[in-house]
């Protein structure tokens, strides 16, 4: 186990216990209304689980990102929709404004992200853009009469981008051949329209939605960073969502490990526990062994991060791992749950939430891809 | 009541979530990590409501364990308690209600004392429900058991106390020994911050013979554990098939447990 305070110990127990008696009673009603649960934003906020890895002086509680991920992991063992709408509230919503926002965009926008009164979303992917960031269409053009920019174009799969608390969508455009920049818009700002929620296969209890950009206007000042450094300081923010997406998967995996237990135990065929017969027993060994490995992975990665060291390479085979983990071990638990697996219930959700986790915030090829460049392999 | 000091006094336990084994001696090992009990959080919380009401003071604590173990005692002081002092010694181990009761009268002169003390009802490992009483005795200050609603105006302690057909309105004045029934108050979750600031908040261990209470442990004890027998399995319940009068006897039956 990588080595940890007594603090986040005691963090991740206060977690924990919220995690169970606040959010848990009520996720099956959440799932079923396929929409993001605003109550449950509130008492995620009020813990002060949006602001953790965030200075004081800006209203956070000036702890590390090792923090923040043991919070996405024990909300994620409990909700997996709960967990994304945290991991992207902080890291695509908050962190490029913190990272990146000038004083006058944090003070306007930062306090009510960092207290989750309000949730900011970040539109990069595209419809014919997605892995292939570089190939985004959208277009910004500088309107020299007004100063204002003119923002043309769509986004596809933005998270919190639709939600009744949603302040800002941050997007990339081109502003120029080859020359990419972001923006922030403002919810409500005209040109700027938030498609239905799509209908998915699991994170159902999360918001997520396309955006259509038309004659968009926003003020110059709302350019987020310098000019043409809109995909350079995106790659650097996927970095950090790499590391929150493992810790989502080692909650997803951890529960389907602690589920895949407790129900070998309990459940009797054949005259005792199935937990006795070596087939399921050591499918579910071997899963206990990916979790750990998923836990050194992300633990060690957050730990490269908060000690200021290089973590690039770190944070990818972090996130291919701990994603495949989750995908084996929500095969592995319904398989041991059998039929009740495949019943509505935590081990169906994880099922059908593990999916997304290889392929959101860089796909499991694109790991792969970030690997093999870390080891100087020349591929393409 | 412009600045009011509260003391709590909160019991450490082992996790129930892992419920531990009892020694040879027929007590619970306590060698292991210990939480706050659950049952003193609602003190702690109200203890925090009242000095927030008063508009100034602390929350200090008091405990007693023979490990020198203070995770529980840090989640209240993640809370919002200021400062804490855990009495520790080998020589606890064994320790009846009577002798828990001096040792924590004494840890509360030594901090001074203080305007209110607050107890849980009874712990949730032992259950004697007897050590609030017997501080204030000690003490020899007035107690107020099953307090579930509280109010402090002017110097004067004012409690609705549970009974079972409601409740009594007491009023005494300070400074008092109060027990608080569970899910009086809210608990809240210690914030990211209080956990980091609980690190740094002071928390002395000092032992029972540093407050000069001796005997203590299975040697003060006026009681021994003679036994320890399972509890007897929970019996079926009762089933009443609706005949059109079956809400009567759910009304009896409530009647007969006294909620009602």
């Amino acid at each position: 186990m990588i080595e940890r305070t007594e603090e986040h110990d005691a963090f991740r127990a206060v977690v924990r216990d919220f995690a169970r008696r606040e959010l848990l009673p009520h996720v099956d009603r959440w799932e079923a209304a396929g929409e993001l649960p605003l109550e449950a934003v509130t008492k995620m906020a009020d813990l002060g689980l949006f602001g953790i890895a965030f200075p004081e002086d800006l209203g956070g509680g000036g702890g590390d990102f090792t923090s923040l991920c043991i919070a996405i992991e024990e909300i994620g063992q409990v909700n997996q929709s709960l967990g994304i709408t945290l991991s992207a509230g902080v890291g695509l919503g908050a962190n490029p404004i913190h990272s990146f926002g000038t004083p006058d965009q944090q003070t306007e926008w930062l306090p009510d992200l960092i207290a989750g009164r309000r949730l900011g979303a970040f539109g990069l992917t595209e419809p014919d853009a997605g892995s292939d960031a570089g190939g985004t269409r959208t277009k910004a053009t500088l309107d020299e009469a007004s100063g204002e920019w003119v923002i043309n174009g769509s986004k596809a799969f933005i998270t919190n981008s639709g939600t009744p608390i949603t302040s800002i969508v941050t997007v990339t455009a081109l502003t120029g051949p080859g020359e990419i920049s972001s923006f922030v818009v403002p919810a409500g700002t005209p040109g700027l329209i938030i498609e239905p929620a799509y209908n998915k296969l699991g994170w159902h209890a999360s918001d997520t939605h396309g955006i259509t950009l038309v004659d968009c206007r926003v003020p110059a000042a709302n350019m987020l960073g310098a000019r043409g450094t809109g995909f350079r300081n995106f790659l650097k923010i996927l970095d950090d969502g790499r590391i929150a997406i493992s810790a989502l998967a080692l909650g997803s995996a951890q529960a389907c490990l602690d589920l895949s237990v407790e129900y070998a135990k309990e459940r009797q065929a054949f005259g005792g526990p199935i937990g006795r017969f070596q087939g399921l027993a050591f499918q579910i060994a071997d899963l206990a062994v990916a979790v750990q490995n998923s836990r050194n992975l992300t633990y060690g990665a957050a730990r490269l991060k908060d000690q200021g060291k290089p973590f690039k390479q770190e944070a990818a085979m972090a996130k291919l791992y701990s994603t495949e983990t989750a995908m084996t071990a929500a095969r592995v638990a319904t398989q041991v749950l059998g039929g009740s697996g495949f019943i509505e219930g935590p081990a169906a959700r994880f099922y059908r939430d593990a999916k997304i986790l290889e392929v959101g915030e860089g796909t499991s090829e694109i790991q792969r891809l970030v690997i093999s460049r870390g080891l100087g392999l020349p591929v393409g | 009541m412009e600045s009011m000091n509260v003391i709590v006094c909160v019991k450490q336990i082992p996790d129930p979530a892992t419920p531990g084994a009892l020694g040879a001696d027929n007590t619970l090992k306590r060698d292991g990590k210990l939480i706050l009990d659950e049952s003193d959080s609602y003190g702690v919380e109200m203890a925090l409501q009242l000095v927030d009401a008063a508009g100034g003071g602390e929350v200090s604590l008091v405990s007693m364990a023979p490990n020198g173990e203070v995770s529980g005692m840090r989640t209240a002081l993640a809370m919002g308690a200021a400062k804490g002092m855990l009495v520790s010694d080998p020589a606890l181990q064994g320790s009846d209600a009577l002798t828990t009761a001096k040792v924590l009268a004494a840890a509360i002169n030594k901090l001074g004392g203080a305007d209110l003390i607050i107890a849980a009802t009874e712990s949730s490992d032992g259950y004697t429900g007897t050590v609030p009483e017997q501080i204030a005795e000690v003490l020899g200050l007035p107690s107020v058991t099953f307090a579930k609603k509280v109010v402090i105006t002017g110097g004067t302690l004012n409690v609705n106390r549970q009974t079972e057909a409601g409740y009594d309105e007491v009023t005494c004045p300070l400074p008092a020994v109060i027990s608080v029934t569970a899910g009086v108050v809210e608990p809240r979750y210690p914030s990211f911050k209080g956990i980091m600031a609980a690190k740094n908040k002071p928390l002395e261990t000092v032992t029972a013979s540093d407050l000069g209470v001796t005997p203590v442990g299975w040697a003060g004890a006026g009681q021994s554990i003679v036994s320890v027998t399972q509890a007897e399995a929970r019996a079926a319940g009762e089933i009443i098939e609706d005949d059109g009068e079956g809400y009567a006897k759910i009304v009896a039956f409530l009647e007969n447990l006294k909620v009602i």
